[in-house]
């Protein structure tokens, strides 16, 4: 897979040269200097823009000009946006295993498992968190709700309503007795609706008013909520996933110490058996190392 | 009005020391601790700028949920080196090893 960097905790070994360290640092602060420099000599640029967007606002079918600009005005930016984070998941995807070795009960622990949701009962449970969670998951999706009806009006949308979705998503499964299976059907489903509405929304308002994503005056209202609603549930999965991913990745370097482990048991006479699982092997290998 | 530039000079000065301390520590944890308040004194930062979409943008996805990644994937690190050091005694070979 890939080549995982070598961070090395606490550790003066791999520092640059003083020179190259001094050289660095003149030229990043010189740089910053400019930066710092610049803006304070540039002139307040007054710009038209938000003059533009109040005169526009009733004809954007929302009250907040933020929402008015990242999903009337500018929606393409957005549509692209989305598209960027789809890609993300795509290429998480494959690394997003759901790790039957870490519970080995679990009810359908191969990929292609249907289900997106899965209640660990064996897990060690930690009673007061679980208690806590049972009331702030459902709060947390009141809000994230809440916040996705007042993006019209009052600052929120889709970003902020997903992210406060996939955070519950990230508490559920720390509490240990959720687990989400991204290779199912309905987490695909879930991944993608957000660019699918996004797109024929945008195709459906071309057909009656002629330009891609140039919503009818009427209609524009409900079409926002429902590709924001799309955009939501698409965001926090793909949050959700990139959590999981790095939460449960087991990455290539154990499979690996397990060769070299075995190479270095060829050399000692124990009567190590082969196994098939790398963990197994590990834990001969604890076994063994006071001996030797 | 003195109250305002007192708030927020103590916003800018925080700021900054928060980014700096995030920058010089060596220890990875600490790291990440110091980024995610430095995340939530940047939220404070835009909603005394009148941006409160981006305050809570900031607060959601690069307090919150950042530090999330984060911390997994610092965790993460500690298994594999768990793995990798062949030379230190091993307990149970690291977290992600099920016990049978």
């Amino acid at each position: 897979m890939f080549q995982t960097p070598d961070f090395k905790n606490n550790s003066y070994e791999n520092e640059l040269p003083f020179a190259t360290r001094v050289l660095c640092a003149i030229v990043i602060g010189a740089l910053g200097f400019g930066l710092i420099a610049a803006l304070i000599l540039t002139e307040n640029i007054s710009s038209s823009l938000p003059a533009l967007v109040q005169q526009k606002l009733t004809q954007s079918g929302v009250q907040n000009p933020v929402t008015a600009v990242l999903l009337n005005f500018r929606s393409y930016d957005t549509l692209l946006e989305i598209g960027v984070l789809l890609t993300v998941a795509v290429a998480m995807l494959p690394n997003a295993n759901f790790n039957s070795d870490i519970n080995p009960d679990m009810p359908g622990g191969n990929r292609s498992s249907g289900r997106l949701v899965s209640v660990v009962n064996s897990a060690a449970g930690n009673p007061p968190l679980e208690a806590f969670l049972r009331w702030l998951i459902p709060m947390i999706i009141v809000m994230a709700g809440y916040m996705l009806w007042t993006g019209t009006a009052l600052p929120g949308g889709a970003f902020q309503s997903g992210a406060l979705l996939a955070g519950a998503g990230v508490l559920a499964q720390l509490s240990g007795r959720i687990q989400f299976c991204f290779t199912s059907t309905t987490a695909k489903l879930l991944l993608t609706i957000g660019l699918i509405t996004f797109v024929m929304v945008a195709i459906g308002v071309a057909t009656t008013t002629g330009v891609v994503l140039q919503y009818p005056l009427e209609l524009a209202a409900p079409l926002i909520l429902l590709v924001e609603s799309a955009a939501t549930l698409s965001i926090a999965a793909i949050l959700l996933l990139s959590y999981n991913t790095l939460a449960t990745q087991v990455f290539e370097s154990p499979s690996e110490h397990s060769t070299f482990e075995h190479s270095a048991f060829d050399k000692q006479p124990s009567d190590v058996t082969e196994t098939s699982a790398p963990n197994e092997t590990l834990q001969s290998q604890t076994a063994e190392d006071p001996k030797s | 009005m003195n109250f305002n530039i007192l708030i927020d000079s103590c916003l800018v000065i925080g700021i900054l020391t928060l980014a700096c301390l995030c920058l010089a520590t060596r220890n990875l944890f600490t790291a990440i601790v110091l980024f995610v308040s430095l995340g939530l004194l940047i939220a404070i930062a835009w909603v005394r700028l009148d941006a409160p979409d981006l305050a809570i943008a900031e607060a959601a996805i690069g307090a919150g949920l950042t530090g999330a990644l984060l911390l997994a994937t610092w965790r993460q690190m500690r298994v594999e080196r768990a793995h990798g050091d062949a030379d230190s005694p091993k307990k149970s070979g690291g977290e992600n090893v099920s016990n049978p």
